[in-house]
């Protein structure tokens, strides 16, 4: 990762007015990515989502990502005036790379960034350290970790999830099933849901503009604990939800929160086809008619909630992106009589694209962690259990935090190779 | 924008119908948690679309702010100190600590930067979830589990929060650290004096991004702690509906410490909401 950021600046800083690449450091992708982008959202649009949603999360690939398609879009050694030796916007970053080092710049730059370090060092490294070693006991959180009594007990956590049938296996298998399912729904619903909305807001004759894009953005900066207890009370049984389905004459909406049937299986049984011989097949304990049973319906309630509470961050993405677009083209297509869809399905999404593979990022990356939800409605419902929460269970509810560790690994592991999938797939798309 | 300023009347009427239909799914779950606070259980539970409460009740909002019946109480009022005096701190720390970072990335040269730099980078790509129990393991180990210490000191850095921060100070120009050396001011004055405030901007945008991040905090607070006198406004409301508190339904009091905990971000948000946007999307736009 660190090796791709350092080895471009260096290539980019070989013009002749900018001397011998010195050095550098890695950081300058991140920056060219900013103003080089052009109508691309860089790495800065990344940042604050990330805090936003309470994490350190979102992954360099994101920051990658933008760096990737501003170096496509506008090549940055061509920025405009650098014949006249008027500098990159972000000079800065190599600050007077010929002369010499400030007074006192060496323990300066260790003092202000030690403070930073040491936090990152103690509550990011270590833990994970810690963590690995834990997974491969069965310290139950009492004592503190490093105590004399916890017991290795080598590989044994992992097999219970992975290789022995069992209450474990089956659990964390039907977990993975719950947030694959998550997963698949979500991104695409969130998106199409958040680029409607920001066609919707962009239209040129529209007034009161900041009050309806505030009002699509709003849950966004809610707690998704208090969004989620809201959700529950508006889709309960005799929630407003099914009141409203009532007056439109659905006489027996599911009590939508509670209901653990698939969407694909409750769909298949409507119209008369039932598990076949083969789906009774136990795959990790659980049955193969399970495994493709399509999110439950209860998740299916935290999937709209989530695509709802996060639409207007990414509704923001798009519309930066939509007012990039220059009115000529648009006219222009007009005028070769293209009709609105036309030009919105030919002229807008094409040069969305960079955008949307973003979204698309940002979200995968995001869904596979889902906590919060999952903490509240799991215990209702336990289709709507994650790995995340679950193990959260295991090791605060029973003890186990030994296989709660585990959990988190394996956890790591699935987003470390999507994160990688996806990268391939991101640089294929891009270089094509 | 100029161009194209006319549409026809049953477009415009198109979008209209469009934007207020969302703007109608967007906003009526929160009337709906309101009006129904203020609504008795029974009410709440078997007609939860009348938006007019009819008797209004203020059982569930005297139990939040306790003053309801004996034993009904919740600890609301220490819950929301909790979440302002711990979003106070961690966004102090981080507006500070990420700004210093920050810029030392950006501005200094140092042995090893190229190196820090890269492991920053790395720790961006560990998913939080995955850092939920081994950051218990680590407050257990130092002893700061269950503690304000314990909440506080994990949060106080966030990586988002220095890449933001040294974007911003990129793009200050040298010249104004020159003059600054010239007038023999040591870095740290540089760096508090003159380049800080500079870049207001991106400490308002860092402000409220991490005001926001502490206050809806919930994961990480809820391993952190055990006792409810360390519970914020989101733990203890999920403690609440995760049955914290004696049997029933008692939607309207769930519904109420909700609207509760989301009215300071709302109102924070009406009034701010052109630096929140502006956070969100900054640099989307710019170059």
């Amino acid at each position: 990762m660190a090796s791709t950021f350092g080895a471009e600046p260096s290539r980019r800083r070989g013009g002749p007015s900018s001397g011998p690449p010195v050095g550098g450091p890695a950081g300058e992708t991140l920056e060219v990515a900013g103003p080089g982008g052009g109508r691309v959202a860089s790495a800065g649009v990344a940042v604050p989502l990330a805090s936003a949603s309470g994490g350190l999360t979102v992954p360099a690939t994101v920051q990658e990502r933008a760096g990737v398609s501003g170096e496509r879009r506008a090549p940055p050694s061509r920025y405009p005036g650098r014949h006249l030796g008027l500098g990159k916007r972000h000079k800065g970053a190599v600050p007077r790379a010929t002369g010499a080092l400030h007074k006192g710049e060496g323990v300066f730059g260790w003092l202000f960034i030690s403070p930073a370090l040491a936090i990152l060092v103690l509550f990011v490294v270590l833990p994970i350290f810690l963590a690995f070693y834990v997974s491969f006991t069965n310290w139950s959180g009492l004592t503190p970790p490093l105590s004399r009594n916890v017991q290795l007990v080598g590989l044994a956590n992992y097999r219970q999830l992975l290789a022995q049938p069992g209450l474990y296996q089956a659990n964390f298998a039907e977990s993975v099933r719950n947030v694959f399912y998550y997963v698949i729904f979500t991104v695409p619903l969130q998106t199409a849901l958040a680029l409607g909305l920001a066609v919707l807001v962009n239209n040129k004759f529209l007034k009161a503009k900041a009050f309806f894009r505030g009002a699509y953005y709003l849950p966004s900066v809610t707690s998704s604990i208090a969004i989620t207890v809201i959700f529950m009370y508006l889709f309960q049984g005799q929630g407003v939800v099914n009141m409203i389905f009532h007056f439109f004459g659905w006489s027996n909406p599911p009590d939508w929160i509670y209901d653990q049937n698939g969407l694909f299986t409750t769909i298949l049984s409507a119209i008369g086809v039932n598990s076949p011989g083969w789906g009774n097949h136990l795959v990790m304990g659980l049955s193969a008619w399970q495994w493709l049973a399509g999110p439950s319906i209860g998740m299916c309630v935290m999937i709209v909630m989530v695509s709802w509470t996060t639409a207007g961050t990414f509704m923001l993405f798009f519309l930066a992106a939509l007012q990039q677009i220059s009115d000529d083209i648009d006219e222009a297509s007009e005028i070769d009589g293209a009709t609105a869809w036309q030009r919105f399905r030919r002229v807008t999404v094409p040069l969305l694209r960079p955008t949307l593979v973003l979204v698309f990022t940002l979200g995968f990356i995001s869904t596979w962690q889902v906590f919060d939800q999952s903490f509240l409605l799991g215990p209702a419902n336990p289709t709507d259990i994650t790995p995340a929460y679950y193990a959260y269970q295991v090791s605060f509810q029973d003890s186990g935090f030994g296989m709660g560790a585990a959990i988190a690994f394996l956890l790591f592991g699935f987003i470390v190779v999507l994160t990688l999938l996806q990268r391939k797939f991101v640089k294929e798309d891009l270089t094509k | 924008m100029s161009a194209r300023a006319y549409s026809p009347a049953w477009r415009r009427a198109l979008g209209y119908t469009g934007l207020t239909v969302m703007a109608v799914l967007f906003i009526f779950p929160f009337i709906f948690s309101v009006m129904n606070s203020l609504k008795t259980d029974p009410q709440a539970t078997n007609d939860a679309i009348s938006l007019i409460p009819r008797p209004v009740s203020f059982a569930a909002w005297k139990q939040i702010f306790g003053v309801g019946a004996a034993g009904t109480n919740t600890d609301f009022p220490r819950w929301l100190f909790n979440s302002v005096f711990v979003s106070v701190c961690i966004t102090l720390g981080r507006v500070f600590l990420d700004s210093l970072a920050g810029y030392a990335l950006a501005r200094l040269r140092f042995p090893g930067r190229k190196l820090i730099f890269g492991f920053i980078i790395a720790t961006l790509a560990v998913p939080s979830v995955v850092l939920m129990i081994p950051i218990f393991l680590v407050l257990k180990q130092l002893g700061i589990f269950n503690s304000y210490q314990g909440m506080i000191l994990p949060m106080l850095v966030d990586v988002a929060g220095i890449f933001l921060m040294r974007q911003f100070f990129l793009q200050v120009p040298d010249a104004l650290e020159e003059a600054g050396r010239i007038d023999g001011a040591n870095m740290w004055q540089i760096f508090w004096r003159v380049v800080l405030p500079v870049v207001r901007p991106g400490v308002l945008a860092l402000t409220i991004l991490s005001f926001n991040a502490s206050w809806n905090q919930f994961m990480f607070y809820q391993v952190a702690t055990i006792s409810p006198k360390y519970y914020t406004l989101v733990t203890g409301l999920a403690n609440l509906v995760g049955g914290g508190l004696s049997a029933g339904n008692q939607f309207p009091l769930k519904l109420g410490a909700s609207v509760l905990t989301v009215l300071p971000m709302v109102i924070l948000f009406v009034v701010l909401q052109k630096y929140f946007v502006r956070g969100a999307a900054a640099g989307a736009v710019k170059g």
